[in-house]
């Protein structure tokens, strides 16, 4: 499937103008090819908020890989990464992303604290990463369906859009942490629930193939990893864009 | 029968003299339980690379079943033909004695591809740091308790990655002598109480656990039921479905089900497909859930089976072929290129990621792989071969699971 998905994007690559490249111009040669991002499910409490209130409440709930260690990592890692980018494209909107990390937790586990954590920040779409800690603690697949799913439900009920943001691609614990079956989770329950995913997985795994980033690279430095958060708060931003139908207000709002 | 245990025996190529004297009586080596063992054996080796162009070949990508279904039923099959004969000629206590060494020899296996595992993982634990990865690399966290991890994979609750189809044979032969006796006393009753634990299980959430979480990935309350219907087949079973097997009607709703398998197959790989596929259809149908044998997987398998029957039936002249002599010598011997099929498996992974994971890497790792899989098949028939012909051996071989009716 990613090696199918690597292609259709290196096509189409090839044949479109990337969708990031209509966007101002980018330091981070990162852009994510249109497939990966497009959708048919449409954010619609993010425009409805953006119009009525030209402001967008984000939250971001995540594991370990939503956030990056060392000197100001907060700033580095992506949700920052995404406030910015979406401050710089809807100017005159007020944008705030609350971030949630809750290291090595499960998605049962996060569960417990998701109602408080949208009684308080009210979101119009919330950014849930997960699975990489239920894969790596063995969870049962279809114990971490059943949590998505009412997680995905109370989010939805409490009147915000969804975005899963599924794993990142490893390949160096690969051989020890095989998270495909948790991924196919994540796609179906999003695909079920009118949920956008964030496919990180392939998104990275394609940034791997072409040369933009060398994932099996073994070092001490944060460079790369900031780079890497910088290009998924960018895509995500892209995303969000895209599927709020934000262009148009993007327009308005610049002109 | 004396005749069908020489054509048991491993040979390079069967004489002609050998072929023509026994016309595969009902009973007889069935070749097409070498060949298809043998070629789930290197899918099971291709799929456990996960970056591997490669991959796009094997059979999970066109249906609901894959390798690891052929390898059960088989390894089901061969145990019932070997050690059904061994429990009728010599009895019980020979039979299953003959059954618990086997499942001892997996269980050694098991932990010597363990004990490969985790040198590839300390490895990596001690070369590889990036803080992009610091919450994959919790995986590792398993290290510095060695005591507790060691102890739970002797066990076989702590099983890593790609390690579970050994276990799983484990306890299905484990508990197959009791199994065994009443297949051979009452085949009908014995295939009913193996649907019934089946059914147990999906109803009462069987299965065993696991360490540090979870469950069996292969619960062998579901599994059961594919190696018992092998065992089941290759005790008279095969020559009671041959009838149905031989209908139209049979092949007809075996074709329409890959048919349909294929078409559902597709929409997980291509996307815009998955509009087709109406709601009530994958509410009703997902998830395929692997780990308790997923019906829809067991009638996969079933459909694919009844159609291989039916197209390849065993006195096909083109199974002695020395093209398919490669798969069949790997299918004679499926613990051992098992084994080293996972072996492989980590050191091509290994390679991928430590140097370079190319497409064309990736096909000449899986071609080596494979090579090496036949060439060592090749070793060991060799070596049984001379060891049969050796002064103190016996006229007879003297494990027929050993030899090519390996269980």
């Amino acid at each position: 499937m990613k090696l199918l998905t690597a292609l259709v994007a290196t096509i189409a690559l090839n044949c479109l103008p990337a969708w990031g490249a209509v966007a101002e111009p980018q330091p981070e040669a990162c852009d994510v090819p249109a497939s990966f991002l497009e959708s048919e499910i449409d954010l619609t409490r993010v425009t409805q908020q953006l119009k009525d209130k030209h402001r967008l409440d984000v939250t971001v709930l995540g594991t370990g890989s939503s956030s990056l260690a060392g000197p100001d990592g907060a700033h580095f890692a992506y949700p920052a990464r995404l406030e910015d980018t979406l401050k710089q494209q809807l100017p005159g909107n007020e944008i705030k992303v609350t971030t949630h990390i809750q290291p090595k937790q499960t998605t049962a586990n996060m569960l417990g604290g998701l109602d408080k954590i949208l009684a308080e920040d009210h979101p119009s779409l919330v950014v849930w990463q997960a699975g990489t800690a239920d894969a790596i603690n063995g969870v049962e697949t279809e114990d971490f369906r059943s949590s998505l799913e009412d997680g995905v439900d109370r989010i939805q009920a409490a009147g915000a859009d969804v975005i899963l943001m599924n794993m990142q691609y490893s390949p160096r614990t690969a051989s020890m942490l095989d998270v495909s079956a948790y991924a196919d989770v994540m796609r179906r329950v999003a695909q079920q629930r009118n949920a956008l995913l964030f496919d990180r997985l392939a998104i990275m795994q394609y940034w791997n193939d072409i040369g933009t980033f060398d994932l099996y690279a073994a070092t001490k430095k944060y460079d790369m990893a900031r780079r890497v958060h910088e290009c998924i708060g960018r895509a995500l931003a892209s995303q969000i864009i895209s599927a709020a139908h934000l262009d148009a207000v993007r327009m308005q709002t610049t002109r | 029968m004396a005749a069908v245990k020489h054509l048991a025996l491993p040979r390079l190529a069967l004489t002609s003299a050998t072929a023509a004297a026994s016309p595969q009586p009902p009973g007889g080596r069935d070749l097409r339980l070498d060949l298809f063992r043998g070629v789930a054996l290197w899918l099971i080796f291709l799929d456990h690379i996960p970056q591997n162009v490669v991959n796009w070949f094997t059979i999970r990508n066109y249906g609901f079943s894959d390798a690891t279904e052929i390898f059960i039923f088989i390894s089901g099959y061969t145990a019932a033909f070997v050690y059904g004969r061994a429990m009728r000629e010599r009895g019980i206590i020979v039979a299953s004695a003959r059954v618990l060494r086997r499942a001892w020899q997996i269980y050694v296996a098991h932990i010597f591809l363990f004990t490969i595992f985790m040198a590839e993982i300390a490895y990596v634990a001690a070369t590889f740091e990036n803080p992009l990865y610091a919450e994959e690399m919790n995986i590792l966290d398993f290290l510095k308790q060695p005591d507790v991890t060691i102890f739970q994979a002797l066990i076989l609750k702590f099983k890593p990655v790609n390690m579970d189809v050994l276990p799983l044979y484990i306890m299905l032969l484990l508990f197959f002598p009791p199994m065994l006796w009443l297949l051979i006393r009452q085949p009908a009753l014995a295939l009913a109480g193996s649907a019934l634990l089946y059914v147990l299980a999906w109803n009462l959430d069987w299965n065993l656990p696991a360490y540090p979480n979870g469950q069996w990935f292969f619960n062998p309350f579901a599994w059961q039921l594919l190696f018992v219907f092998g065992a089941w087949c290759a005790l008279g079973g095969a020559q009671r479905l041959s009838a149905a097997l031989h209908s139209r009607v049979v092949l007809s709703i075996a074709i329409a089900y890959l048919v349909f398998a294929f078409a559902v197959t597709l929409t997980w790989y291509v996307e815009p497909l998955g509009r087709f596929v109406p709601n009530w259809l994958s509410d009703w149908m997902y998830p395929i859930d692997k780990t308790n044998l997923d019906v829809l997987r067991f009638a996969h398998f079933l459909a694919l089976a009844a159609v291989t029957v039916h197209f390849v039936p065993r006195d096909r002249p083109w199974l002695k072929s020395p093209y398919l002599r490669p798969a069949i010598l790997c299918g004679q011997h499926s613990l051992e290129i098992f084994c080293l099929g996972v072996f492989l498996a980590f050191a091509g992974q290994f390679i991928i990621s430590e140097w370079s994971g190319g497409p064309l890497i990736q096909t000449f790792i899986s071609l080596v792989g494979i090579l090496i899989m036949v060439a060592t098949a090749s070793l060991i028939s060799w070596y049984k071969q001379i060891e049969g012909r050796s002064p103190t051996g016996r006229s007879k071989p003297p494990d027929a699971d050993l030899a090519g009716g390996e269980a």
